[in-house]
């Protein structure tokens, strides 16, 4: 049996770490598209900081880990598949065949359709290549850009206030990480940011971007003054890697769509990670939720069923954390509330400090957070075991910072259940 | 070292909160808590203030035991010029909030002038603010803990707050922290009213250390062993202290009826027994029991009244767990009022945490009221309409609530006993000393109590002395100045290390001295640490002299001086207290007239 | 014999000794605002939680880790933090159902409890016996894994 996992990401290595574990003695395959030990892109954002070296980014530290898990590592970028005759065929010429496939191939930065994004000095932030060039580029009180202030951009603005540039941040929707925050809570972090120095603006459009003839970049903005850059990081959004799957059997839509078991629609085929459009624990429908923790769990279970031992996925949880200057924001599961459902709110704009619980009945469903940072998790351990709240939900109607108590009190009944 | 080294001072006349440094000196002369609240207070308040005008200050005292893994590390201390007896306040307290407010970072907490308008603070670490308390002035303490919680986003924030009575100036309102422990004597409660101050809430994270971490440890877990060895804190552990009721009862000592006698027939409704035993509709009022901070004891108790009583029948608000019922409620609520129904005293109790008032000094004063009710000196149209005699449940009920809530007879029970007695022309009924009600014991039936209580300088009160090995060898005043005073200055030295009182069921004073000494910089040795209970103890008197008393307040109700105790082991006695106080004077080094002579306050260093 | 802390509320006071033997063994300060255990009250002290991390097996913030800094002590069966690894991402905050890894903004790192390298401070400082360390077979953590199940996204039967 031989496996191959192309993508050297979480989903990717976790998968191939758990096949090896499971001691079928097949031939493991690790496809890596970069030049470098798998790592993590979490992490880059910290190696921007100049927190960490580049060591610090790897997803492994061992020496020897994947050899001695019995894992080839590959170095090669793929450029096609065959789910019928079961092979894959490299950029760089040359083919393997395959019994189960993960791809696990994540995604790309996608740049707007404006000109001058193809500029030098207009960079993304995405590999640690990209990493390296952001470092050389970005010097102390450089003016510098950020296009998008989705999360990505949000761990990058972090890196790049650390490194003492003066920074503006343009967004396109009308506030900061509009797919993590409502209206209020990005328009909380967004004060945040400025209130540190970040110029931010909102509901704003660039229009183009081209070179002011002093080596540095001018943004023309839609309805405001142009902005000068010494760099422009552009983080508007990434798209999942399927290209490369064209005309391979394989079904994509917003990803590689799977089933429970993580299965593409051609047999033999997995999707794991960023790449795939996996169930949504929420809505039951499928989505790309692009997170360390779900890239983890896909990883996992597309290698329990590839390894031959059926395994259902009950669908991954949309969720996020994120540091912007030191404010810590939280996202979980349905945080726009649902029709017909309950909403607990707490603010406190003076201290930063938000926290908005979303109910169906007296269950909950979503939350977002600014500035929670004790027991956080278990608002999923709520979430994913439906536990009904009862009397708890009143009292999280009064103070939703009570989450804990009624997780305790919860789940305590719930083991009693269960015992 | 285990203090943080710095103060905070508001001022809520000018509305500034503002840091500075722990006066060492002061700390390394009176230990902490109510030694170095006491310096503080002398030095920042004059002692004629009016009590309850701007003038006075209210201060929130640590101890550099505070915070540790020493057992009970939760104490602090209230501290001001009291309005219920115009001496010096100091009323300490148990909880979480004490500990809290060190790991803010802050060993004491002095409050000056009176804001405009009711506020409350809230202390985050180095994040200090004065905030209006619009939305809560009015609410009972444990509403108000829960909106600050709320508010602020933070659940465990600790609170220190006062309930209405505090807001109304009950003389006897008290400062509730942590839903039911209170620092509950002295009217403390109505001079944080009078400032227009509704609470204080802390939270912190800065910790707490100690100078010799190694030595520290391994004190502590000798002196956690022998806590846990001890039959004392067993004692208190299971029964908390309710017990003493029967001890009293059996002693002939429990005051009843307002101190007419000293053993109560409805014994066997009010004791420990009746709050574990199932009443006719099976319900039992006693849970469990429930420890302070950092406390290995757990000697507090928690209870619920039963649904279908009459106080709650009709109000299933009151249906949750809270503070059952100890020593001095059991008394307070019980045999000195003639009550023996354990949910009408449990619902008392309640009343008494929610609304914020001392339940000794409610419970003293409403018997004096209801003597006062049976010689007809006062009438049902008094008594809002309420039977107001001995023994009625519903009085106590009834008006355990209106006083906090400063409604109809219930403002003139808030007065306190005192002036409740000068009121209606019978001053002589009121039971305690300096203006504050006597706590559960008979100065008849325990000769070195009385002396306590004659000579304590908050007004009466059964926690600075203990002399209940004295006082049950021999009934007479016999010997009783030495180990009065002795005690006296113990006790000051271990209310001031943060600690509580409760751990000498199993600690000798070497115990405390052992932990300060790990704590602390310098050498702590246990004459060191006696000399500063008594410098404590004369800087207290000193504060009550300039403030206008004197010897004559260190006296005792004519009910005690010439009535015999009816019954029981000192049957037939009346109060040596004539005999007693000189010899006292002498042994403490002072002037017949209860002045410290300029040799004794040159020893101390004042 | 790997063991476990086994917890029993009906016994706890709500003392934080527990709290302060924690933070003075991982920070140097009794500081229970930094302890990895912590203690919940419930109707005025009626009843008290002593809640920590159960070590599960499952050990989603160890999965959920990018860089590797959560490992498995094999001696203890506990999920430890390498500090000099963690980058204060918080991912295994949200990750973890149980809310028993959070994070510290004074140091950027997460912290759990680690078992103290298998004489953990809590129990020894607990007077009530609510908290113990016992061979994990005595520990009836079996209930407390049950639930965990239920918040598990792998394998389910029927699912």
């Amino acid at each position: 049996m031989s496996y191959v996992v192309v993508g050297a990401g979480p989903a990717g290595v976790i998968a191939a770490e758990t096949l090896s574990r499971m001691g079928h003695g097949g031939a493991i395959t690790l496809i890596s598209g970069e030049a470098e030990p798998p790592y993590s892109r979490m992490a880059i954002p910290y190696l921007l900081a100049e927190d960490i070296g580049e060591e610090g980014t790897h997803l492994r530290h061992a020496d020897g880990h994947y050899e001695g898990m019995g894992i080839d590592v590959r170095r090669e970028r793929v450029a096609a598949v065959d789910s019928a005759g079961g092979t894959l065929r490299f950029e760089g010429g040359g083919s393997m065949g395959y019994d189960k496939l993960l791809l696990a191939t994540g995604a790309t930065p996608v740049r707007p359709p404006i000109p001058g994004m193809d500029l030098d000095k207009v960079m993304s932030c995405w590999t640690l290549e990209d990493a390296r060039g952001i470092v050389a580029g970005a010097k102390p009180g450089d003016d510098v850009v950020l296009m998008g202030a989705g999360f990505i951009g949000c761990i990058v603005l972090e890196a790049l206030v650390a490194r003492k540039v003066n920074l503006t941040v343009i967004e396109m929707a009308d506030r900061m990480v509009a797919r993590m925050m409502d209206k209020t809570g990005g328009d909380m972090i967004a004060a945040w940011c400025e209130s540190r120095g970040v110029t931010v603006h909102v509901s704003t459009g660039v229009v183009g971007v081209s070179e002011n003839g002093d080596g540095a970049l001018t943004l023309d903005l839609d309805g405001k003054a142009p902005v000068r850059a010494d760099l422009v990081v552009c983080a508007t959004g990434v798209a999942s890697n399927t290209g490369f799957l064209e005309g391979s059997g394989v079904d994509t839509g917003v990803g590689v769509i799977v089933d429970e078991h993580m299965e593409t629609s051609a047999p033999g085929v997995y999707a794991a990670g960023d790449v795939a459009a996996g169930f949504d624990f929420m809505t039951g429908g499928h989505d790309v939720h692009a997170i360390q923790p779900t890239a983890s769990e896909h990883g996992r279970v597309a290698a329990l069923n590839m390894g031959g031992r059926p395994t259902a996925y009950r669908g991954s949880l949309a969720m996020n954390t994120l540091n912007t200057l030191g404010l810590i924001s939280t996202s979980y599961g349905l945080w726009d509330g649902v029709e017909g459902g309950d909403e607990a709110v707490s603010v406190d704009r003076g201290r930063s400090r938000y926290l908005r619980l979303s109910f169906r009945d007296d269950v909950l469903v979503g939350c977002l957070a600014l500035g929670l940072t004790q027991h956080v998790g278990v608002v999923r351990g709520l979430i994913q075991t439906r536990a009904p709240l009862g009397g708890w939900k009143d009292a999280l109607m009064d103070d939703p910072h009570r989450i804990m108590s009624a997780y305790l009190a919860c789940a305590q009944d719930a083991s009693r259940r269960a015992a | 070292m285990s203090w943080q080294g710095q103060i905070l001072r508001v001022n809520l006349t000018q509305g500034v909160a503002k840091t500075e440094p722990l006066n060492m000196e002061w700390a390394n002369a009176y230990i902490g808590e109510r030694g170095l609240g006491t310096k503080y207070l002398y030095e920042n308040v004059d002692p004629k203030c009016d009590p309850m005008g701007p003038d006075n200050v209210l201060i929130f005292a640590t101890g550099p035991l505070n915070g540790t893994m020493a057992s009970t590390s939760g104490r602090y201390a209230v501290l001001c010029k009291s309005p219920l007896t115009g001496a010096i306040g100091d009323s300490n307290s148990g909880g979480k909030f004490g500990a809290y407010l060190k790991y803010a970072g802050y060993d004491l907490l002095l409050i000056e002038g009176r804001a405009e308008k009711p506020v409350y603070l809230h202390i985050d670490d180095d994040n200090v603010e004065i905030l209006p308390a619009d939305d809560i002035w009015g609410a009972g303490v444990w509403r108000t803990e829960e909106w600050i919680k709320a508010r602020h986003q933070n659940p465990q924030l600790k609170i220190a707050s006062i309930g209405e009575a505090g807001e109304n100036g009950v003389l006897f309102a008290c400062v509730v922290n942590d839903l039911h422990r209170a620092a509950g004597r002295c009217g403390v409660g109505a001079v944080m009213g009078s400032k227009n101050l509704k609470a204080v809430a802390a939270y912190g994270t800065r910790g707490v250390t100690v100078d010799d971490p190694g030595t520290f440890m391994r004190v502590v877990r000798e002196t956690h062993a022998k806590l846990a060895e001890s039959g004392g804190r067993r004692e208190l552990t299971e029964g908390g202290t309710h017990p003493m009721i029967d001890m009293m009862q059996e002693w002939g000592g429990l005051p009843t009826r307002n101190f007419r006698e000293v053993q109560f027939e409805g014994i066997d409704k009010v004791n420990p027994a009746a709050t574990t035993a199932p009443n006719e509709r099976g319900h039992v009022n006693l849970i469990t029991n429930k420890a302070c901070f950092g406390c290995t004891i757990a000697c507090g108790r928690i209870a619920h009244i039963d649904p279908e009583h009459f106080t709650i029948v009709n109000r299933p608000e009151y249906r949750h767990a809270s503070g059952g019922l100890e020593y001095e409620t059991a008394y307070g609520f019980g045999p000195v009022v003639g009550v023996d129904d354990v949910d009408a005293m449990t619902f008392a109790n309640y009343m008494m945490n929610e609304h914020g008032m001392d339940p000794i000094s409610f419970g003293v004063t409403l018997a004096a009221a209801m003597e006062l009710y049976e010689m007809g000196v006062l009438t049902k149209e008094d008594t809002d309409g309420v039977d107001c005699g001995f023994g009625s449940a519903e009085a106590l009920a009834v008006f355990s609530e209106k006083t906090g809530k400063g409604e109809g007879f219930g403002k003139v029970l808030g007065l306190g006993s005192r002036r409740l007695c000068e009121k209606y022309g019978h001053p002589e009924l009121f039971m305690g000393v300096k203006g504050q009600e006597f706590a559960g014991y008979d100065s008849r039936a325990l000769q070195g109590m009385g002396l306590g209580y004659a000579t304590s300088n908050r007004g009466a009160c059964h926690l600075k002395h203990d002399v209940f090995g004295p006082d049950m060898e021999d009934v007479s005043g016999n010997g009783k100045a030495v180990p009065v005073k002795e005690s006296q200055d113990m006790v000051s030295m271990i209310d001031s290390t943060g600690l509580c009182l409760f751990t000498t069921s199993g600690w000798g004073p070497e115990d405390f001295v052992a932990q300060l000494d790990a704590a602390l910089p310098g050498e702590w040795t246990l004459e060191r640490c006696i000399e500063s209970g008594e410098r404590t103890w004369t800087l207290e008197r000193m504060f009550n002299l300039a403030a206008g008393l004197t010897a004559a307040d260190d006296t005792l109700p004519d009910r005690m001086l010439k009535e015999p105790t009816p019954s029981g082991n000192a049957e037939g006695k009346v109060s040596e207290l004539d005999r007693m106080l000189p010899e006292y004077y002498t042994v403490r080094g002072w002037t017949g007239d209860g002045r410290p002579t300029n040799e004794t306050l040159s020893r101390l260093g004042l | 014999m790997q063991k476990s802390l086994l917890i029993d509320p009906d016994k706890c006071t709500s003392c934080l000794q527990c709290e302060m033997a924690c933070s003075f063994e991982h920070e140097g300060s009794f500081n229970p605002a930094r302890s990895r255990i912590k203690i919940f009250e419930f109707e005025h002290g009626k009843r008290s939680v002593p809640y920590t991390c159960t070590q599960c097996a499952e050990a989603w913030c160890l999965h959920a880790c990018p860089v590797e800094a959560l490992v498995r002590n094999p001696d203890t069966g506990a999920v430890e933090v390498r500090d000099e690894v963690c980058v204060g991402c918080k991912v295994c905050t949200i990750a973890c159902p149980f809310g028993t890894v959070n994070y510290n903004p004074d140091t950027g790192k997460v912290v759990k409890c680690d078992l103290c390298g298998g004489d953990p401070e809590c129990a020894k400082a607990c007077p009530t016996d609510a908290i113990v360390y016992v061979d994990s077979a005595w520990t009836g953590f079996d209930r407390m894994k049950q639930w965990a199940r239920q918040t598990d996204t792998r394998p389910m039967a029927g699912a």
